[in-house]
């Protein structure tokens, strides 16, 4: 194996990369399932149509900048219509029809992107400031990386920071550990709840929008990033933001060191840490509810 | 007025008979995925068999039936029964998965319908398990690499670094490329295989291929996974150092726009180039641009020459599962991608082999040949056409 110290930063680089991106999932997927109780597998959907809006904002407006502030809000707007058609309704229907209704809306949601966008893989180019490497403690790696890891770290850090200095963070939090007490204490849980789903599809878009140029978009990215997301949630503990960062740097790690380390087993390693961490602690490694 | 209603009416209801009389002279089963991760493909070869038929002015002559195979083995298995057994199809034509083609062979053998193999690429088709009901106008997996080897260490490339998916038609192409590769003097100092399918990101695989310091790498990646991996692997700056070669379809006229700028310098070899400078090239493109305003990829020339193939064996006078079948391993011609030739011992097509480049052209993209390997043919490799 090579040992050089250049090769281990890299592949670190790599981890916490691939870590960001999952954080920006499965921090909404988590914070949404641990206040609402609800399962959105249309999650990862939400993420591919962030993609989408990602490449035609940059298409037609030509600013990759002005991409990432649109894809959020766009996917938002998905959000909020699912949420006024569907989702309300099924917030008390239990698990098994909540799984059975959004794995079928991300059926509909890829068809609708298939007949929108068609079936081929579209580009989005990265901007001109980040597209290239740069040297990094005497190694080279590609910068557009580096802005993915720093708009992870950032809202990593703005969204721990709300969650635990705010007054709406300590709403979130007493709805996640009791949310019919909240509602007795005057919290409005319901508009607590389509706030929070809000910023979680916005986080789920502005993921999508930002994997698009290392990735493209593809209409599979609803499912491909579905299971390592859910991986992350089940390992980090529900509803828990300390759980997802957990989750996502676990997740990631794995994963990119797997690949290098032990390449003929990369895919099954995550299965493997995902039945250990369930037999060990089932309700994760850092559950929000204590 | 009423008389003349009738008559037109009568007229029309004999227009009808006739043309319906002069039509379903041969009925043909397309199974292609037209959902899931290949319906961009199955989409391509679809157009260019219609375009096929309506250039020969036998659009008519052909009734199509169109089943989804969603690129799954068992989903295609049973619309190929549907085909066969329901519709009773002349041929059948598609296949874009090997898997699926794998699933099916046993059944079309026995039940002695041609199949025209329009993409799946899996030597055994054409070798050990090669079928006289099996024809194959695509490619087969080796055939496209093999060649790739020699041309790379006879342009001076010593030490390769190989990459491609971790399964079959992965494993085919790398090992064809090897063979021929280390063959004539060169040396594969390591490979990696990503697991197919839920690889997106190819950075650590990256960073590995480039500490090994080798002259060039040489990959096989198609689809979502050819457009991650081109553009990863120019983001890590490794095309200036290290030069990238591959299979075409990294690099296939379809996706080389999402690609972008990284995808120029890449060299590859494939069966079809869209810039082949023919008589016959220069037509399809054109006329396939006009039709679809967008140049053909080596898919659409795939369903191109799966109705060619079909057409030359029903003007030779082919009617009928058997004789189509006996027909097609007979044609031979000159098409968009040069001669053209069923091989009579495995039914596997013979082809030139072209290796390009992708250039700028303004803002876009296009294709340079720079070598060509004429008329390639597989060995037999076991196989015995019965």
């Amino acid at each position: 194996m090579v040992a050089s110290i250049d090769f281990w930063l890299t592949q670190f680089l790599n981890g916490l990369q691939l870590s960001m991106l999952l954080f920006l999932l499965s921090v909404g997927l988590t914070i949404i399932f641990g206040l609402m109780h609800f399962v959105n597998l249309a999650h990862g959907a939400l993420y591919m149509v962030g993609a989408y809006a990602g490449v035609t904002a940059a298409a037609s407006l030509g600013s990759f900048w002005l991409a990432l502030a649109i894809a959020p809000i766009a996917v938002m707007a998905v959000g909020m219509f699912l949420y006024a058609t569907v989702i309300r309704h099924m917030r008390r229907s239990g698990p098994m029809n909540q799984v059975l209704v959004t794995l079928g809306l991300i059926f509909v949601i890829v068809d609708l992107v298939r007949i929108i966008w068609g079936d081929i893989a579209l580009g989005m180019e990265q901007p001109a400031i980040l597209s290239g490497p740069v040297e990094l403690l005497g190694v080279v790696y590609p910068a557009y990386r580096l802005f993915v890891i720093g708009v992870g770290a950032a809202v990593m850090l703005a969204l721990s920071l709300v969650l635990s200095r705010t007054q709406i963070g300590a709403m979130v939090r007493a709805g996640v550990e009791n949310d019919a007490m909240a509602a007795c204490m005057g919290i409005n849980v319901e508009r607590l709840f389509f706030a929070v789903f809000c910023v979680g599809c916005a986080l789920a878009g502005l993921g999508g929008a930002i994997a698009a140029p290392v990735f493209s978009a593809t209409p599979s990215m609803a499912t491909d990033i579905l299971i390592p997301t859910l991986i992350v949630v089940v390992i980090g503990g529900l509803g828990s933001l300390r759980g997802a960062i957990a989750g996502s740097l676990i997740v990631g790690f794995i994963q990119t060191f797997g690949a290098v380390v032990l390449p003929g087993f990369a895919s099954v390693l995550i299965y493997v840490l995902l039945a250990g961490v369930l037999i060990a602690k089932p309700s994760g490694l850092l559950p929000a509810r204590g | 007025m009423r008389k003349f209603l009738c008559a037109a009416l009568g007229a029309c209801a004999a227009a009808s008979l006739m043309v319906h009389s002069a039509a379903a002279e041969t009925k043909v089963g397309l199974l292609l995925p037209t959902s899931g991760n290949y319906a961009a493909l199955g989409k391509e070869i679809d157009d260019g068999f219609v375009m096929a038929l309506e250039e020969a002015g036998m659009a008519g002559d052909f009734t199509l039936v169109r089943e989804d195979s969603e690129a799954k083995p068992p989903v295609g298995m049973a619309k190929a029964r549907k085909l066969v057994l329901q519709d009773n199809v002349d041929a059948v034509v598609g296949i874009v998965s090997s898997a699926v083609l794998g699933a099916v062979r046993d059944f079309i053998d026995g039940s002695k319908v041609p199949l025209i193999v329009a993409n799946a690429g899996n030597d055994e088709a054409t070798g050990a398990n090669c079928s006289k009901y099996i024809v194959r106008v695509s490619f087969s997996n080796a055939q496209v690499n093999r060649p790739m080897g020699t041309w790379m260490a006879e342009h001076g490339v010593k030490k390769v670094y190989a990459m491609a998916p971790d399964y079959a038609a992965g494993h085919q192409m790398i090992d064809a490329f090897t063979a021929s590769f280390t063959a004539a003097g060169g040396e594969v100092i390591g490979a990696d295989y990503t697991p197919f399918g839920k690889t997106q990101d190819f950075g650590p695989y990256l960073t590995k291929a480039k500490a090994a310091s080798p002259d060039a790498v040489f990959v096989f990646y198609a689809g979502g996974e050819a457009i991650s991996f081109v553009k990863q692997y120019d983001s890590f700056g490794l095309k200036a150092d290290i030069p990238l070669y591959g299979s075409g379809f990294l690099t296939s006229p379809l996706y080389v726009k999402a690609e972008g700028p990284a995808a120029i310098g890449v060299t590859t070899s494939l069966h079809y180039v869209p810039t082949l400078d023919t008589p016959e090239n220069q037509a399809f493109v054109a006329a396939f641009k006009a039709k679809f305003d967008r140049p053909p990829s080596e898919y659409a020339v795939q369903g191109y020459d799966s109705a060619r193939v079909l057409i030359e064996a029903v003007k030779a006078g082919a009617k009928g599962r058997e004789a189509i079948a006996e027909a097609l391993s007979k044609v031979s011609y000159t098409g968009p991608r040069g001669p053209l030739t069923i091989d009579p011992a495995t039914n596997n097509v013979v082809q030139n082999i072209y290796v390009y480049e992708t250039v700028a052209d303004g803002d876009a993209l296009t294709q340079k040949i720079v070598g060509t390997i004429n008329e390639v043919r597989d060995a037999p490799n076991g196989c015995v056409l019965k």
